[in-house]
């Protein structure tokens, strides 16, 4: 039985997954990036290998994904997070798909086809809202965890709007709101809908619908309200938060191809 | 547009650096002339004027006037990344961050009192007699000459054209040729000197052959693999704006012809080992031309043909019937027409080019030459069955552009379609 694992090294948080030959889950580990994100990475594997009770000689091979896979030097390739997050859906559902990953610093819509080939995807733009960032900017200004920002949200009473086309924007609509007497289980709960909105705002959404990132393991209430806005079931398979990490596992064992010119990014670029 | 012949990724690990052209010596003496023939001294130099790229500049020609173009200085300000620096200083005039990036950082350099014209000898950009822009690529290009012209007291006119036009008629020639003559009297008290019909006629015979022969060479993309690409493009084009109308620039091009047929002969690629091939629609990124060509060339992707570069192609223009030759050829230019024309022209370069997918650029700050914001990528996807990718950025403002992102969206891109292709390539083979 051979295992492969996948590192995932994204803007906020790295993730690495350790798999078997048939795509079980033997471990998992998450650590927040900072500003070094090669020792990030070496982190999470080793904490993934821990848990897996394995050795890194165990492993017959791990590839990197995520905005800072280039630098995960002890990776023998690399697919981009578009991939992987694809990749790994693919696995738990079958196509055709569209996935809706929100992660910390950008969101991502990935069109899958019946055979789980990916068709097309967007991206948002350079901005936060819409992403993990803008929930962590709302959390700051009501002064409460961002973790704790899904549980606030659950007393809201009335239904508010944040309009605000940008996160700080939206961030001073807040101030406003808070000066007229409204409530903070209310202003979640609107920042909530807030991105939403800029998610369904990305793409046509027909057909069977997967979340994925971190913002839909850490925040339940998103995926509800996407269920609400788009008026369909969305499918949240195991390990969210850990899916491009699991995907570019998969893409280890299945021997994918990197693109690049040497061989998917070992850090020597 | 299935292209299964060529090599398939996983099979050749040989990605090399995109081969530089020999004729970019010619190039450089070449817009070097041009650009010190605008520094030359105030005693018996011409009289100057600033045309807009695709303005009536055969006019100028045939009354002798040495013709500035502002749009190819903004050009040089973000290939050398220094419009972000300028910018700021046209902002606080007034010019909104939204507006043309070109314009506000060619005003920026200028209220700067910097130019890379230095390196010409020039110590700013040449004081203008008269300013002479068509709106049929944008408005922006009329407030930008108009700064100026306020500033300069000098003559603002030009062509006010009809846009997003769906069939060009002879009432809109008629309409644009009457605007082009009307600029004659302004332009013969300027230049001191009345219109002579046969220059005319030269100039326009001039800017034919110079489009001609550009054309013939973008056309030598279409062989595989393709002998350059659309970042060479962007910077071999430099003749074909500055120079058209002038023999100078059918020299260069007779040049870049030569060696470009001589690559397709013995098959020398642009991007070594090319395995895909895309179609660019949009502006460039001025300030990751290289950065971009060496991604793509990374994985062995060639840009092979564009809506920007062919934009200087003229193929209207007819030394028979000058004015209205130009009045037809600037009116049948890409970037005046509607939706549908658009579309169509797309449709027939990705057809001639033989790409695997295409690239749209929404260039932040020019709406005008960013054709993703009414759905034309998501209609040419369908109707043609070819993948599509949106990349957000700006022509100068670099601030909108996000290379980690756009990295992404360019890598996911390319591993897309070699897995389609892999894909093909694998139900074929059962």
């Amino acid at each position: 039985m051979s295992r492969y694992a996948g590192i995932d090294s994204g803007s906020w948080t790295t993730k690495a997954v350790v798999i078997d030959d048939d795509g079980r889950v033997l471990g998992t580990a998450v650590t927040r990036s900072g500003a070094d994100l090669a020792v990030a990475a070496g982190r999470v594997y080793t904490g993934a290998l821990t848990t897996a009770g394995l050795a890194p000689g165990d492993v017959s091979a791990v590839w990197a994904t995520g905005f800072g896979r280039h630098t995960v030097t002890f990776a023998h390739g690399s697919r981009t997070e578009l991939d992987c997050h694809g990749r790994g859906v693919a696995f738990y559902v079958a196509g055709p798909v569209v996935v809706v990953d929100i992660g910390g610093q950008d969101a991502k819509v990935i069109r899958l086809d019946a055979s789980g080939q990916r068709i097309g995807h967007r991206m948002n733009r350079k901005c936060a809202a819409g992403t993990g960032s803008f929930l962590d900017e709302i959390a700051l200004r009501l002064g409460v965890d961002t973790g704790d920002l899904d549980q606030l949200a659950a007393q809201s009473g009335e239904a508010l709007e944040l309009s605000s086309f940008c996160t700080v924007f939206a961030g001073t609509e807040l101030l406003a709101l808070i000066r007229t007497g409204k409530q903070p289980a209310d202003l979640a709960m609107a920042a909530y809908r807030s991105l939403v909105k800029r998610v369904q705002a990305m793409d046509v959404f027909q057909g069977t619908l997967v979340a994925t990132g971190g913002v839909v393991a850490y925040h339940p209430r998103v995926v509800a309200l996407l269920q609400k806005a788009l008026g369909s079931e969305v499918i949240v398979p195991p390990h969210p938060q850990e899916m491009g990490a699991f995907g570019a596992a998969l893409a280890a064992r299945d021997g994918a191809v990197s693109v690049g010119p040497d061989g998917g990014g070992r850090g020597d670029r | 547009m299935n292209h299964d012949g060529m090599a398939g990724y996983g099979e050749d690990r040989q990605a090399g650096r995109p081969a530089g052209l020999r004729s970019a010596e010619a190039l450089r003496d070449t817009m070097g002339a041009y650009y010190r023939t605008l520094g030359e001294g105030s005693g018996g130099r011409p009289p100057v004027a600033w045309c807009s790229s695709v303005g009536p500049v055969e006019l100028l020609r045939a009354l002798g006037f040495a013709v500035f173009f502002p749009e190819n200085h903004a050009a040089m300000l973000g290939a050398a990344r220094s419009a972000n620096r300028y910018m700021p200083l046209a902002h606080a005039q007034g010019y909104s961050q939204d507006v043309c990036s070109y314009l506000t950082s060619d005003i920026g350099a200028y209220l700067a009192g910097e130019t890379p014209l230095s390196a010409f000898g020039l110590t700013s950009v040449p004081r203008a007699d008269v300013l002479v822009f068509n709106t049929n690529q944008c408005r922006d290009v009329r407030d930008w000459f108009e700064w100026y012209g306020r500033r300069w007291d000098a003559p603002v006119i030009g062509v006010r054209s009809p846009r997003s036009i769906e069939q060009v008629t002879d009432g809109d020639v008629d309409a644009v040729a009457k605007q082009i003559e009307a600029l004659i009297p302004t332009l013969e008290a300027v230049a001191g000197e009345r219109l002579d019909g046969s220059r005319l006629a030269l100039a326009v015979a001039a800017a034919r052959e110079c489009s001609d022969l550009w054309g013939a060479c973008l056309g030598t993309a279409a062989a595989r693999p393709a002998p350059l690409t659309f970042f060479d493009g962007t910077i071999h084009m430099g003749p074909a704006v500055v120079l058209r109308g002038m023999e100078e620039a059918c020299a260069y091009y007779r040049t870049l012809l030569a060696e470009l047929q001589q690559r397709v002969v013995e098959g020398v690629a642009a991007v070594p080992g090319e395995s895909l091939r895309l179609y660019w629609d949009g502006m460039p990124v001025w300030g990751r031309l290289r950065a971009l060509a060496t991604t793509f060339a990374e994985f062995r992707t060639s840009v092979v043909a564009s809506t920007y570069c062919n934009s200087w192609i003229f193929s209207d223009l007819d030394a028979g019937d000058p004015i209205r030759s130009m009045a037809r050829a600037s009116l049948n230019l890409f970037i005046a027409r509607s939706e549908a024309p658009k579309e169509q022209y797309i449709e027939r370069m990705a057809g001639q080019f033989g790409v695997d997918g295409l690239i749209f650029h929404d260039c932040r700050t020019c709406p005008n030459n960013s054709n993703t914001r009414y759905a034309m990528p998501q209609r040419l996807s369908s109707r043609l069955g070819l993948p599509s990718l949106v990349l957000d950025g700006d022509v100068n403002d670099l601030r909108c552009y996000s290379d980690e992102q756009g990295r992404t969206n360019i890598e996911g891109f390319v591993e897309q379609l070699a897995d389609a292709r892999a894909a093909r390539r694998q139900a074929v083979g059962g």
